[in-house]
């Protein structure tokens, strides 16, 4: 994918209010911005209970300036199903159907409406933003939490058991397009979503988004934060069209290059403290086994 | 309450700022440039303009120079982070606080 995008052409348009609900240094605040102004007016958000509700605002301000339907937890998929069925009975073919869910609401609790859409072939995009645990409500462990995390649910020692692959589990369902971008190279989640809305049927973005309360770090450091995971390679930028996987943007540069130590990563995090050397070789030995698979791929 | 009524109540909420209230009171650091090293106020030509790019609520805007929202910035300091000629600067509230009340007296 070429990079049309740059800072000086992206839209001056903003389709979120200022004085939003969202923490100081929030990485969803950066995600849905620009996810946004990808997006465009002609665009209507379903989105579950999650960070983004805490964002979107409470009765009676809205922040956002699109349509936006709040819907429970397990249904995300499926409503926006609904929509998009509603949207073909008024003959209005050309809105976005976007859902925005947390980690949570993806992986968890809304993964079987999200596998249902994606199996009925629905043409709806779905925006998955990565905190990493359940934030709104305090940090309490999710499927998608790395191995290894202090959280409130897995205190002292960590959370056992290691991350789940979320976009791996939707690639299974062979749909047209699938991504995975950062909160810190909002350009790349830019282009990636512009790219999204141009095509037909189910398509899946996943984004890693730092948050400062409940991975411990200064709210200034957000964008380093999200950058370091992509630089040690924990979390790789790729694109697959037809089940082609393609490493894109900085990922894509990384390639047959030496990567950071992933201890710089867990070096920059509070919710790290407790990772022994043995489970930081481990993950880094799992780093390396993933990118020897990517040389391979591409 | 009437059926009719009821059938026609919505939680329905109208988009506005502000829905956090002025969130530049959650401020303790606040960002100031310095238009003598920003980039695009230094050259007089668009460019750079990460503060913009950057910034989670949206509070910068894409002008030369570069104005911040004082009432909705939340003092993050991503802009400060991120300025690649490091031309913003986090300074404390209350410095502003007392130059205020040194006006006053």
């Amino acid at each position: 994918m070429e990079n049309k995008t740059s800072i000086l052409n992206l839209t001056e348009d903003e389709f979120v209010h200022p004085g939003n609900r969202a923490c100081a240094g929030c990485g969803l605040g950066i995600v849905y911005r620009t996810a946004l102004k990808a997006l465009g007016k002609n665009t209507i958000l379903v989105v579950p209970p999650s960070c983004l509700t805490v964002l979107q605002g409470l009765y009676p301000i809205a922040a956002a300036k699109l349509p936006c339907l709040n819907v429970t937890f397990a249904s995300t998929g499926a409503a926006a199903t609904g929509v998009r069925a509603a949207m073909r009975s008024l003959k209005k073919n050309d809105v976005n159907v976007v859902a925005f869910a947390g980690d949570g609401g993806t992986g968890d609790i809304g993964i079987q409406a999200l596998s249902g859409a994606c199996e009925r072939g629905d043409d709806i995009l779905y925006i998955c933003y990565d905190n990493e645990a359940y934030m709104n409500t305090g940090v309490q462990r999710s499927g998608t939490t790395p191995q290894g995390v202090v959280t409130t649910t897995t205190p002292i020692t960590g959370k056992l058991q290691s991350k789940k692959d979320v976009p791996s589990i939707v690639a299974a369902h062979k749909i047209p397009y699938l991504a995975t971008a950062s909160a810190a190279y909002p350009l790349d989640l830019y282009d990636k979503v512009k790219k999204a809305a141009s095509i037909k049927g189910p398509r899946y973005i996943h984004v890693h988004t730092p948050c400062p309360p409940g991975w411990g770090f200064e709210p200034r450091y957000t964008i380093k934060v999200g950058k370091l995971a992509v630089e040690t390679g924990l979390f790789a930028l790729y694109e697959m069209e037809n089940s082609q996987l393609r490493l894109t943007g900085p990922s894509k540069k990384m390639l047959g290059k030496p990567r950071l130590p992933v201890t710089d990563y867990f070096k920059s995090q509070h919710r790290f403290y407790s990772l022994g050397n043995d489970l930081i070789n481990d993950l880094q030995a799992q780093v390396d086994h993933a990118w020897d698979a990517y040389v391979i791929h591409q | 309450m009437k059926q009719d009524d009821f059938s026609t109540l919505i939680s329905r909420s109208d988009p506005g700022p502000g829905d956090g209230g002025r969130t530049g009171s959650w401020r303790v650091l606040r960002p100031v440039i310095d238009l003598g090293a920003c980039i695009p106020s230094k050259t007089n030509k668009r460019a750079c303009f990460n503060c913009w790019f950057y910034c989670p609520d949206g509070v910068v805007s894409k002008t030369i120079p570069p104005v911040i929202d004082y009432e909705y910035c939340k003092g993050c300091g991503i802009c400060a982070e991120e300025c690649p000629a490091g031309a913003i600067s986090m300074i404390e509230e209350a410095h502003f606080m007392e130059e205020k009340n040194d006006e006053c007296i």
